[in-house]
This record gives structure tokens, C-alpha cells and sequence, in this order.
């Protein structure tokens, strides 16, 4: 674990990978440490801001490094070779217009069960989200030669997964699922689309995502669902906070991908 | 309604100016679900108009960019206009920045533009009341999330929460320096930089672009190289937090910023220096120095 600062009301902690950097944040969003005003994790990261006339750095150091050791913990890796990881959907910098894609849509897409999305997310143990998917999307051939599964392979190892939300970002709502099959981890997109449309189900590396609203993107299109991830007017709002557990379900006629 | 009976009223905008949003105090603690703080970049104005207003410090206020405000008041109340100094009338009469101001029912408020600084807020006493979305009132520009920036025609209706009776009349007017210097806290990611670009940093003026924006301050000057090359995994970002990315020129995250990001941040501009960096125009130079205090956050000295 290292600890970094970051300006005079956060630190930064940096742990070895994925699973550690989940399993710090939820240790300390179970047990928030006084004067914590906010807990926000990412892929090698929490980030602890903090009200300093409550806390600060000196005491909030004490409090991590008496946490005891994760179950999975793991020597840092070097600062200068970190993991290619978690990169952001859309790709800054590289607004290169979207490469033109076939759209192979099996029948008119819609399932009434779609409609009826189940699943919610509490507070403290999020119940699991079962996301409907269509999956049809534009991307399946591509990751077919790039993984050198077929389509359905690729959708049946997409159902599989045992998926959760590791962290939020990029949009409001929108989640970093990990637990992606390693046989369907590639780098995203080299030319990001200009638009995803919502609800666009996509994977890069080892995350899943579901973009909450039209948006540029660069993650590799398998599907898309009408189950709403994130929404205003609702209370909460984001669907998929991190530690949810996700159940990716295929609904609608799908047979026509790369068959 | 409820309240003291008092009419509370609306404002009615004729002309928005370049950009005009609500923005109170934000939405802290929602970054864990993509959700950045935002509200006002210069928080200590937005505070300040309040204050001379007598309104809660939760109050919000509309945040002008280069001015160019004209609105109609509907009731008697009473306005502060503090921020990036600007030539102000009312009905016609010209008034001042930095303390309270009586309005009259059809009250006419023409605001000029800034001959310096970019920010503008306007405090209304009782507040502007549109509806809160995920508890703030701010335009989250990145996000497109809180009350649609103004337009010309919009009613904004004004809310009946005050605090006492304003005790201030006169507040100092905020510095506006031509060449502001920026105390950074180094981190997290200095380690990231060869030592040649951190001694960049602290050496050389950045000018400011025209890209900039709530999100952040985009500057140009002499790139900042990174030692270590590989794609950093997405980590949160902070207001204030000096981002590199390939490039090398670097941007100041303002409130509307990502809550996460991909780039390292060499270092962070302290709190109370953010406003000089949220108030830089285009074309401004700026520099950066090590904030006078020790890295852990209690002083140097």
C-alpha cells in the first residue's frame, strides 16, 4: 500500500491491483473514519477526502497502516510498470471519427421481459442487479477475431461471469464491472465511436459497462439494455454502485450474430 | 408556501451573457457514482454573496462568465454581486460590488462586463429556489446534471430561507493579479515526472487557453515529460489537481472536473488558490510554486 497525497483535503492510496483496491473501499466504507468525506475508488485506488478540520493526513496514515493485510494482499508493483487497466470509455485525445460498423440485429430487438428489469441496489449490501441484454451489438465480430471465440461464445462467456461493480466513472452512473472472462479481455476500440448510444453494453479489459446516456465511447459494443442505470428521478439515482453484484441475463433473438 | 408571508418573488432573465448557471455549494460525497461535486468555481465569492445577502451558506446563487447578466425583479429584495468586478446598473443607477443592494419591484439589473477576472456571482437574498437535483442546485456542465444554464425568458423563482439580517455592508473586493502564482502541493503522481519537468513547473508562466471552462483551466507553455510512459489506470482527480495529459500541457480541474482519470496529476493547487486559477482569463499567464507547508498538510513552519 502507498499512500499519496493529493492536495490538502485527500490522500490517495495506491494498492497492487483490482481486488485490493475493492476490498479497501469497502472496509472503509463500512467503517468510515472520522472527518472522511468522501471514499472514491477506481482501479489501483481509493481516494479519502477529508474535512481538515476534523481529520487529518497524519491520522488518517495511523488509521491505514493499522489495517490489517487483505486477504489477497500482494507486494506493490513498482510504480513504473503498472498494469494497463481501467481505461476510460472514451479515449481522450483520440477523436478519430467512429470507424463504420455493421449493426447485426436479430429480430426487432424488444422483449417485453426487458421492460420489467428487476434488481436494486441498497446501501450497505447491494442486492444483485440483473441487467437484460440484448446482444447484438456492433462489436461482436471484431472481438471475435480479436479473441478468436465466435459471437456465441463470446455471449456465453459474457453470461457467465461472476460480475460486480468495482468502482464509477467517466459519466454519472456509469460502473466499471470487473469479473470479465479473461478470454474476452482486449484493449478497447483503436477508433472510439463519436456516440454509444444509452444503454450500450460494452467490455474493455476487464470491466463490463453499461452507458447510462448517449456519450462518446471506445469500449467494444456486445449489446444493449433498456434497464435504466442510471436515472435522476429515481432515488438512488446509479443502479450500479460499487460492490453490486451483476447478473447479465440475454433476452430478445440474437441468433443472427456471426452465425 | 410557507414562511414569514415576506413575497419572495422571481427573477426574470432578459439576457443571459456568455454563460450563466446556478451554483451553490455542490454535491459532495457522490463521486463513488460518477457524480463530481461542481458548483461554484469560486467558492469564496459565492460564500461572500451570501453573506452580504444574509443567506444560508447553502444558498444558490447564478454564477456569470464575462458578465452580461440583465435581469428583472419581480419583488422589493435585495442582491449582492461579488467575483470578477463588473460595471453595474439597476434601473438605471449605478451601483457597486461587495455589498447589499436594496431592489425595487421591477427593479432592472444591467451587469457590464468583467475588465478583469471571469466569474460573476450574483447572491439574491432567500436564494434562488429552483429544484435541487441529488441535494445542490448547481449546473454540473460536464455532467449536464442541475438546472439549465439561463436563458433569456427563464423565470427563476426566489426562495424565503434566510438566515438574520444581513450584518455585512461592505466586504473587501477580492485580488485580481495580472500574473497570479499558484502554491501546488506536489503529488500524487509527481513521481511520474522526469525531475526536469517538475523544476518546469515551479520555474516557467503557463498561459491560459481559450478552452477553458468549468471543468478546468487549460494552459500552454513548456510541455511537462513524463518518466514513466505506461497508461496510467483511472484513479479520482480532485479540484485543483494539475493534470498532464500526453501533451504535456497542463490543466487545472475546476469544479465541473471528471471524477476519475486516466493522466497523472503532477500536484494540486491548494484550496484558497484555486479561485485566482478559476479566475484566469484567456491569454493570462500564471505560475506555480510549491505551497509554503509541509506535504502533510500541517504547516511548514
Amino acid at each position: 500500500m502507498r499512500i499519496l497525497p493529493c492536495g490538502d483535503e485527500a490522500l490517495l492510496v495506491e494498492v497492487a491491483n483490482l481486488r485490493e483496491a475493492e476490498d479497501l473501499y469497502g472496509r472503509l466504507r463500512r467503517d468510515p473514519p472520522p472527518g472522511v468525506t468522501d471514499l472514491v475508488p477506481a482501479a489501483r485506488t481509493v481516494l479519502i477526502a477529508f474535512d481538515p478540520a476534523a481529520t487529518g493526513p497524519a491520522r488518517l496514515r495511523a488509521l491505514l497502516h493499522g489495517l490489517s493485510p487483505a486477504p489477497a494482499d500482494r507486494e506493490p508493483q513498482p510504480v513504473d510498470a503498472p498494469a494497463p487497466d481501467a481505461p476510460a470509455p472514451d479515449a481522450p485525445g483520440r477523436d478519430t471519427p467512429a470507424a463504420s460498423c455493421a449493426v447485426v440485429a436479430g429480430g426487432d430487438g424488444r422483449d417485453p421481459a426487458a421492460a420489467n428489469p428487476i434488481g436494486t441496489a441498497a446501501a450497505d449490501s447491494p442486492a444483485t442487479v440483473t441487467i437484460p441484454v440484448r446482444y447484438d451489438g456492433p462489436d461482436l465480430d471484431d472481438l471475435a477475431r480479436l479473441t478468436g471465440l465466435t459471437p456465441a461464445q463470446i455471449i456465453g462467456r459474457h453470461l457467465q461471469g461472476q460480475h460486480r461493480v468495482a468502482f464509477c466513472g467517466f459519466a454519472p452512473g456509469f460502473a466499471y464491472i470487473a469479473g470479465l472472462d479473461p478470454g474476452l479481455r482486449v484493449p478497447r476500440r483503436d477508433s472510439p465511436r463519436t456516440r454509444v448510444p444509452a444503454g450500450a453494453v460494452a467490455i474493455a479489459d476487464e470491466f463490463s459497462g453499461v452507458y447510462p446516456r448517449a456519450s462518446p465511447g471506445g469500449w467494444h459494443l456486445i449489446g444493449q439494455t433498456d434497464l435504466a442505470v442510471f436515472d435522476l428521478t429515481r432515488d438512488p439515482p446509479a443502479l450500479l454502485v460499487p460492490g453490486t453484484p451483476v447478473r447479465f441475463v440475454a433476452v430478445g433473438v440474437a441468433q443472427a450474430v456471426g452465425a | 408556501m410557507t414562511g414569514s408571508g415576506e413575497p419572495s418573488g422571481e427573477i426574470a432573465i432578459v439576457a443571459s451573457g456568455p454563460l450563466a448557471t446556478v451554483q451553490d455549494l455542490g454535491r459532495p460525497g457522490l463521486a463513488h457514482l460518477g457524480i463530481t461535486r461542481s458548483g461554484a468555481v469560486d467558492r469564496p465569492s459565492l460564500l461572500l454573496a451570501n453573506r452580504l445577502v444574509g443567506n444560508l451558506t447553502g444558498a444558490a446563487a447564478i454564477e456569470l462568465t464575462y458578465g452580461g447578466l440583465i435581469a428583472r425583479f419581480t419583488h422589493p429584495g435585495m442582491i449582492a454581486v461579488t467575483g470578477a468586478p463588473c460595471p453595474l446598473e439597476l434601473s438605471g443607477r449605478e451601483i457597486g460590488m461587495y455589498a447589499p443592494v436594496d431592489v425595487q419591484a421591477g427593479a432592472l439589473l444591467r451587469v457590464g462586463t468583467p475588465a478583469r477576472g471571469v466569474r460573476t456571482y450574483l447572491g439574491i437574498r432567500g436564494g434562488v429556489d429552483v429544484p435541487a437535483v441529488l441535494g445542490s442546485r448547481s449546473r454540473d456542465t460536464l455532467a449536464g446534471i442541475g438546472p439549465e444554464p439561463l436563458v433569456a425568458g427563464a423565470r427563476l423563482p426566489l426562495g424565503r430561507e434566510k438566515s438574520d439580517p444581513p450584518t455585512v455592508d461592505l466586504a473587501p473586493h477580492a485580488r485580481y493579479v495580472d500574473e497570479p502564482e499558484l502554491q501546488v502541493l506536489s503529488g500524487p503522481r509527481a513521481d511520474w515526472f522526469a525531475t526536469e519537468a517538475v523544476s518546469t513547473l515551479w520555474t516557467k508562466t503557463y498561459e491560459v487557453t481559450t478552452d477553458s471552462d468549468r471543468v478546468g483551466v487549460r494552459l500552454r507553455g513548456p510541455a511537462m515529460h513524463r518518466r514513466i510512459t505506461a497508461e496510467l489506470p483511472s484513479e479520482a482527480v480532485v479540484a485543483g489537481g494539475i493534470q498532464i495529459p500526453p501533451s504535456g500541457q497542463p490543466v487545472i480541474f475546476l469544479a465541473d472536473h471528471p471524477v476519475t482519470g486516466g493522466y497523472p496529476v503532477l500536484g494540486v493547487v491548494v484550496a484558497e488558490d484555486l479561485p485566482l486559477a478559476a479566475q484566469c482569463r484567456p491569454g493570462q499567464r500564471l505560475r506555480f510554486r510549491p505551497a509554503r507547508r509541509a506535504v502533510n498538510g500541517l504547516p511548514a513552519h
